[in-house]
């Protein structure tokens, strides 16, 4: 009877992949020794001053028409003001009142149902430095190479119910922000991390106080810390104590969220647009320019595929997890033709994705081009190869064995044998040495067919075609 | 509005100064008259005019996405207080 409805929001920052910083000429690149990639805007030199980046801009542009927003002709930039030794000028420049990207919406798909979820914003701001608290004789060592690294922020309504929902919004925006180029989805280095606001409350009530979990940097851990942050909350209710406002941490190795000490001063950032940057103009005609560079976005091309291919909706959108994903499937139809769609589609989610996945690689890392999977497809289209052998080229060529499926075809000697005269050859003989399952056969056991059909297929070593196998079976064992 | 001295107190953590409990009464009645200023600023009418986030009616102006700036952390490094392995060296933070 106790029933709760759990209320997610999530707040993700996605690192831009641009050259240089958002405010400064200096490098962006991962891995770099401590500190060669901080300039003296970066490490808050006295006299500095900030200059925006455009290529930051046109990425946030590309988000925001990506997702349906509006994108604001004037956005300003402000401090958000704390100490830390990570940010070496005391406080972040972010956008607060007014953002350069507000509204839109993202589809997600949980199982075979589609949901909305309403984005609030996405605004520009650059990220902090890294501390690193491991011993320096009691000291904190600080590297300021990320300190001005651009971010886009982007904050949805609270509008998730479950934390299914909001890892599939994770990656959904995962996907889109890699698609659009704007971000290189690296999660393991920190481009792409999530907070997750988590509340609870009874069906109809008013939104209960939620607790924000920080920086997520795993689909697995903001499932994880959600579905025990959850469990917590509702605990928490059903013993009578309140839930307190608070930021929290996720423990991957504990499974469990706790409460950061925070000082009652924390959250109070006293924001203020900041006098060394002027308004940022976005005129239509520099949308327009943007919008003539972006590809075709997942959600129009899962439309395309359904009515093109005739494919799934979940098929679709299996194909357009990533850009290279549908674009080999798409290069693997060129060759194979538009009639095999379909097979091309199985293939491709089916044999190659289950290959892909068994060795952890990425599609661009696929020994086999889409044109050699096409040969396959078109072999199996045209009756020269049954699945079984499909399968059995597919690994050849996997293994880099042969130019091509007609290579290693020839090479293996793996054709199908349609030939009807030599099929019907082999059904006499296998007739002829098996009486008793023909016996069996004509006394109504239908497993005694199938015995048979096995053994003609035995005969060939798998290379008949089954269907004719069975049809001309049928036919003589019926006197034909 | 007028502050008290526990705003004062507060403010004055919040930007890190510190200030001394004979200065404390003297900060109070400066802020108090900065704030009538504003008061006084504030009784003009504004209504249908565009906000403006800073004092100059102009925008910003763009940087090329090119990496600018060459690799000086010696040079930086020479006058920080306390360096190591390239990092930057600050008493210890406590999460």
């Amino acid at each position: 009877m106790s029933q709760w409805e759990v209320v997610i929001g999530l707040e993700t920052h996605a690192q831009l992949r641009t050259q240089s910083k958002i405010f400064s000429g200096a490098a962006t690149a991962f891995g770099a020794e401590p500190n060669r990639q901080a300039c003296a805007v970066d490490i808050a030199l006295p006299g500095v001053l900030p200059v925006l980046n455009r290529e930051a801009v046109v990425c946030a542009i590309k988000l925001g028409l990506a997702v349906n927003a509006s994108i604001a002709p004037r956005s300003v930039f402000a401090r958000k003001n704390y100490f830390y030794p990570d940010l070496p000028k005391g406080y972040q420049i972010s956008q607060f009142e007014i953002p350069v990207v507000s509204g839109g919406s993202l589809t997600i798909r949980v199982g075979e149902t589609e949901k909305t979820v309403r984005l609030t914003r996405a605004h520009l701001e650059e990220d902090a430095g890294k501390s690193l608290h491991e011993d320096f004789h009691g000291k904190t060592g600080i590297d300021l190479n990320r300190a001005g690294t651009p971010l886009l922020e982007i904050v949805t309504e609270p509008d998730m119910r479950s934390s299914l929902e909001a890892v599939a919004y994770a990656k959904a925006l995962h996907s889109l922000v890699t698609w659009i180029g704007i971000c290189d989805g690296n999660m393991q280095e920190g481009s792409f991390r999530c907070d997750a606001n988590v509340s609870v409350r009874r069906p109809g009530a008013p939104l209960g106080t939620r607790r924000e979990i920080k920086n997520l940097n795993s689909f697995r851990f903001l499932q994880q810390a959600i579905d025990f942050e959850i469990q917590w909350q509702i605990n928490e209710i059903e013993e009578g104590r309140a839930i307190q406002q608070a930021t929290v941490l996720f423990d991957p190795d504990t499974g469990e969220t706790r409460a950061m000490r925070s000082k009652e001063d924390a959250h109070d950032y006293r924001y203020f647009p900041d006098p060394d940057l002027l308004p940022l103009e976005i005129t239509p005609a520099w949308i327009e320019e943007v919008k003539r560079g972006l590809p075709e976005l997942p959600q129009a091309m899962q439309a395309r595929f359904v009515s093109d291919y005739g494919l799934s909706g979940y098929d679709a959108a299996t194909l357009t997890a990533t850009r290279d994903m549908a674009k080999y499937f798409e290069d693997c139809i060129v060759a194979a033709g538009r009639e095999n769609a379909k097979t091309c589609a199985n293939w491709v989610m089916g044999e190659l994705a289950a290959r892909m996945n068994r060795d952890s690689m990425e599609i661009a890392a696929v020994p086999l081009a889409p044109t050699l999977l096409a040969g396959i497809v078109r072999r199996i289209a045209d009756g020269t190869l049954s699945n079984k052998l499909a399968r059995e080229v597919f690994e050849a060529l996997w293994a880099g064995e042969g130019k091509d499926a007609d290579a290693v075809i020839e090479a293996r000697g793996l054709k199908q044998i349609s030939d009807s005269g030599a099929i019907e050859a082999l059904i006499d003989e296998v007739l002829a040495a098996n009486p008793k399952s023909v016996e069996e056969f004509r006394a109504g056991k239908e497993k005694a067919f199938n015995a048979l059909v096995g053994q003609v297929m035995k005969a060939t070593r798998g290379k008949a075609n089954p269907q004719q196998v069975n049809d001309r079976l049928r036919q003589k064992l019926a006197g034909g | 509005m007028s502050l008290t001295l526990d705003d004062v107190r507060r403010i004055a953590r919040l930007a890190r100064l510190d200030v001394s409990a004979a200065e404390l009464d003297t900060t109070r009645d400066q802020l108090n008259g900065i704030l009538a200023f504003i008061e006084q600023l504030q009784s003009v009418d504004t209504a249908g005019i565009e906000p403006m986030a800073h004092a100059v009616d102009v925008v910003q102006r763009l940087r090329p996405d090119a990496v600018a700036e060459a690799d000086r952390r010696d040079a930086f490094q020479a006058v920080a207080p306390e360096t190591e392995g390239g990092l930057y060296l600050v008493p210890k933070v406590i999460e």
